[in-house]
């Protein structure tokens, strides 16, 4: 092939106290389809936000057609021919899919809106990627899995030259995704490229034409398409053969430390949970995005209150109401959005530390600064926390240390059940390690784990079990010896029942 | 304690201006008089900082000031009550007064600005019902239940600290070790930093809140029964007035955020201190004029928030860098 259309030349973005991306190179043919791949916190959505206007690069060149480019917004980079597909959907529920589809650039004069037009355009569009729905349904009325063709429709329409999508498939179906694996093929033939991210390396192995693997912010380098397979791709996002990077050992299970009845959360109330996790079990929960994962951790945790059911921790049972409720019985919950949900970030690293064990360490209602010391020191070296000092607001530490003080927060309770909402969420690898270990040392000294991920391999690599979820009811359980991406994604679209519709 | 800088900085630059400027300043009894202002007004600042701490506003300081302020000498003159459960009475009033506003804040998730905002106008319009519009006062009568507002510890012949200061100062004290010492303090600040996560952490959140508006409440009440005790007059349809306002302006020169989870308790007062200087200045200072009083003082206020915004900026990633906050825990 010729000229790239798209080219990545030595792109440098930082955060405060993450370098994000450090001179990274990519380069996109017309009519190709580049998966990226690497693990949370490698780098790759930064670099797509820097393409599609959303953030601006600290340093490096972007060349659109062999001619530097700059864009300062989102329209520049439309403008250039790319879009951007979000993991988490940038839609607005209370407008129709139309309105949606063609928000921020309505075709029309003087304010006027050509409705017709949008209806025709969406209309065309929405038969592309086959979703059967009108162009006038609000999109309220859709499942996650359709809205999240509703935005790759909308990316076909601004005519992009690039198209970007990342994490399409993780709230879609088999055969939505299916279908979605269609769209991307048409548009290969017609000469658009796809930038292809994602954590299902069979997806990758099936669509990619070359795969491109990120690794804390830098190139880890490139596979060609005959070059795809698994075992290579892992290698490269982790650095190293798959087994040294997930340490599991061999440990006797102690008795069973949770056991759910018949759980049913808000979100899905007529759904019925029920399982049990052992000391020293690491159960993994797999599924797509709102396959409800989340919300049975909150429920598990008193976050959101259950509607009904059993939860037994042991030996107490009931269903926690309230947080406080959920940790005086030994329930610890890491939740997904760290800085939203873990976090005091205006907080020193020492006040988020002891803000659970406050209470317990009290001197009647006062303060107890001699205690609260000496736990943070023992933490801060427990889990190698680095921090300037213990004084350092959490705002301005890297994901990974920031998720170590959530965890040494629930660890100063020595809770027996630790639920953890995807753990490594956004931090770099070498951080990554460190929690697996640290999940690793939790289980063998009895502590029972059970954690969300939606990433395949920190599934199979950490579990000792999986529980499968989709739409909101446990679809299947495996044990380690039957773990595979295969198997896991069967359950998690709903298995042999979604094939037969 | 540490860094007393901005707000205090401040407050010497406004009090050798007006001594250099001013007429009879330094003067003993301006001197109680600032002191007397200063301790009123500090015990409404004082408790509106705790709301705003937790993220909230409480816009109904004034009337609870008209309210206790008419309410009490009412019961007393025309009720025939003793002043002991007159008081008593203000006790509770206040109490359920702020239990009411915790409980639509946090349990019916309304909106701050708005509970207090209808509050605002309720207490108010209710007194004017109570007091039937009519000025409420002592008369000549209860001078040694009026001492409270009124005197002072003598220090010379001329200077005494008035006893209202005597008493924010003790509240102060109270407050700060509330704040700093205890563990409701901590889960004060971690909530206004961050709700979800704090009750994630196990806090109820929703009662440290609730707590919150009663302290606000009562300590509204003890400035309105200060007020009355001290001025012998209440208007019920404008005493009190904007107190709130005054209130929460203190607050913030004194180094809370409306956004929640920063403030202290010597910034509050110092901040009180400040505004009661300025319209002090005013008063003294002769081409001044008393009609400028809202245009200096919003402009001060502006211009500290402005330089405390810019001064956060310029340290970045530096931690607690402002210049109005300062005598940290």
């Amino acid at each position: 092939m010729g000229r790239p259309f798209l080219e990545v030349r030595q792109i440098t973005k930082r955060f405060p106290g993450v370098v994000a991306l450090s001179g990274v190179d990519l380069q996109v043919n017309p009519g190709e389809v580049v998966a990226l791949i690497g693990e949370n916190g490698a780098g790759k959505s930064t670099l797509m936000k820097i393409l599609a206007g959303v953030q601006a690069a600290d340093e490096g060149d972007l060349l659109v057609e062999g001619e530097p480019i700059r864009f300062s917004c989102v329209q520049d980079a439309q403008k250039a021919g790319i879009a951007l597909i979000h993991q988490e959907l940038n839609l607005a529920d209370n407008l129709t899919v139309a309105a949606n589809m063609f928000l921020g650039r309505e075709p029309g004069k003087f304010g006027w809106i050509d409705q017709g037009l949008i209806e025709r355009e969406a209309t065309r569009v929405l038969e592309m990627v086959g979703l059967e729905v009108s162009h006038d349904t609000l999109l309220s009325e859709l499942t996650l899995g359709k809205q999240q063709l509703v935005e790759i429709a909308k990316a076909l329409s601004t005519e992009a030259k690039v198209i970007i999508m990342d994490e399409p498939t993780s709230s879609l179906s088999l055969s939505e995704s299916e279908r979605l694996f269609e769209v991307i093929r048409d548009l290969r033939k017609k000469g658009v490229s796809v930038i292809y991210i994602s954590h299902r390396l069979g997806e990758v192995k099936e669509l990619a034409d070359r795969v491109v693997v990120f690794r804390d912010g830098e190139n880890a380098g490139t596979l060609e398409r005959n070059e795809v397979d698994h075992d290579a791709m892992v290698r490269m996002m982790v650095g190293r053969d798959i087994s040294q990077f997930y340490q599991r050992t061999e440990h006797e299970l102690g008795e069973v430390a949770l056991s759910v009845r018949g759980l049913r959360t808000v979100e899905h109330p007529s759904n019925e949970l029920g399982f049990e996790v052992r000391a020293g079990e690491v159960v993994g929960v797999a599924g797509l995005v709102g396959a409800g994962r989340s919300e049975m951790l909150a429920a598990l945790f008193g976050a959101q209150p259950a509607l009904g059911g059993e939860v037994s921790v042991g030996g107490q049972s009931g269903l926690p109401r309230s947080p406080r409720e959920a940790l005086g019985r030994g329930l610890a919950l890491v939740p997904e959005d760290r800085k939203g949900q873990g976090l005091i970030l205006d907080m020193a690293v020492k006040e988020n530390m002891s803000l659970a064990s406050l209470r317990r360490d009290a001197k009647g209602p006062f303060l107890n600064v001699a205690k609260e010391e000496e736990l943070v020191s023992e933490m801060t070296s427990a889990l190698s926390v680095k921090t300037p000092g213990s004084w350092q607001w959490a705002r301005f530490l890297s994901g990974g240390n920031q998720q170590k003080i959530v965890l040494a927060k629930w660890l100063a309770l020595k809770p027996k059940v630790l639920l953890l909402d995807e753990p490594t969420r956004g931090i770099d690898i070498g951080a990554k390690e460190e929690i697996y270990l640290l999940m690793e040392k939790f289980a063998r000294e009895g502590m029972a784990v059970l954690f969300v991920s939606s990433e395949m391999e920190e599934i199979m690599g950490m579990a000792d079990r999986t529980l499968v979820m989709h739409e909101g009811r446990i679809t299947g359980e495996l044990a380690r010896e039957d773990f595979s991406e295969e198997a896991i994604m069967e359950l998690a679209t709903g298995g042999k029942m979604n094939k037969a519709e | 304690m540490k860094k007393i800088k901005g707000i205090l900085i401040t407050l010497v630059v406004i009090y050798v201006a007006t001594a250099i400027l001013g007429e009879n300043f330094l003067g003993g009894y301006n001197q109680g008089k600032l002191l007397e202002r200063t301790g009123l007004y500090g015990l409404l600042g004082i408790g509106v900082a705790f709301v705003i701490i937790t993220g909230g506003i409480d816009l109904s300081i004034g009337s609870v000031v008209c309210l206790v302020g008419c309410g009490v000498p009412w019961l007393v003159m025309k009720q025939n009550w003793s002043p002991g459960s007159a008081v008593m009475m203000a006790i509770v009033v206040s109490m359920c007064i702020g239990l009411w506003h915790g409980l639509l804040i946090t349990k019916l998730k309304l909106q701050p600005f708005v509970v207090t905002l209808c509050s605002l106008l309720i207490y108010r319009g209710a007194t004017r019902g109570l007091a039937e519009d009519q000025s409420q006062g002592f008369g000549g009568e209860y001078e040694a239940f009026r001492t409270w507002g009124t005197e002072a510890v003598a220090v010379t012949d001329k200077f005494g600290i008035p006893y209202p200061f005597v008493i924010l100062i003790v509240v102060a004290a109270v407050a700060w070790v509330f704040l700093n010492k205890t563990i409701w303090g901590r889960y004060l600040f971690a909530l206004g930093n961050n709700e979800e996560a704090a009750r994630l952490s196990g806090i109820n959140t929703d009662r440290m809140v609730i707590l919150s508006y009663v302290i606000c409440s009562m300590l509204a009440a003890l400035g309105g029964l200060l007020f009355i005790l001290n001025g012998n007059s209440a208007q019920p349809s404008d005493f009190g007035n904007f107190y709130e306002l005054y209130a929460i302006a203190a607050a913030v020169l004194g180094g809370c955020s409306l956004r929640g989870g920063e403030g202290t308790i010597v910034g509050v007062v110092i901040g009180t201190a400040v505004m009661q200087l300025l319209k002090n200045m005013i008063n003294l200072v002769d081409w001044l004029k008393s009609h400028m009083e809202f245009l200096i003082v919003g402009v001060v206020l502006l211009v500290a928030v402005i330089a405390d915004e810019l001064i956060k900026r310029r340290k970045g990633t530096e931690r607690k860098g402002s210049w109005f906050f300062f005598f940290e825990t």
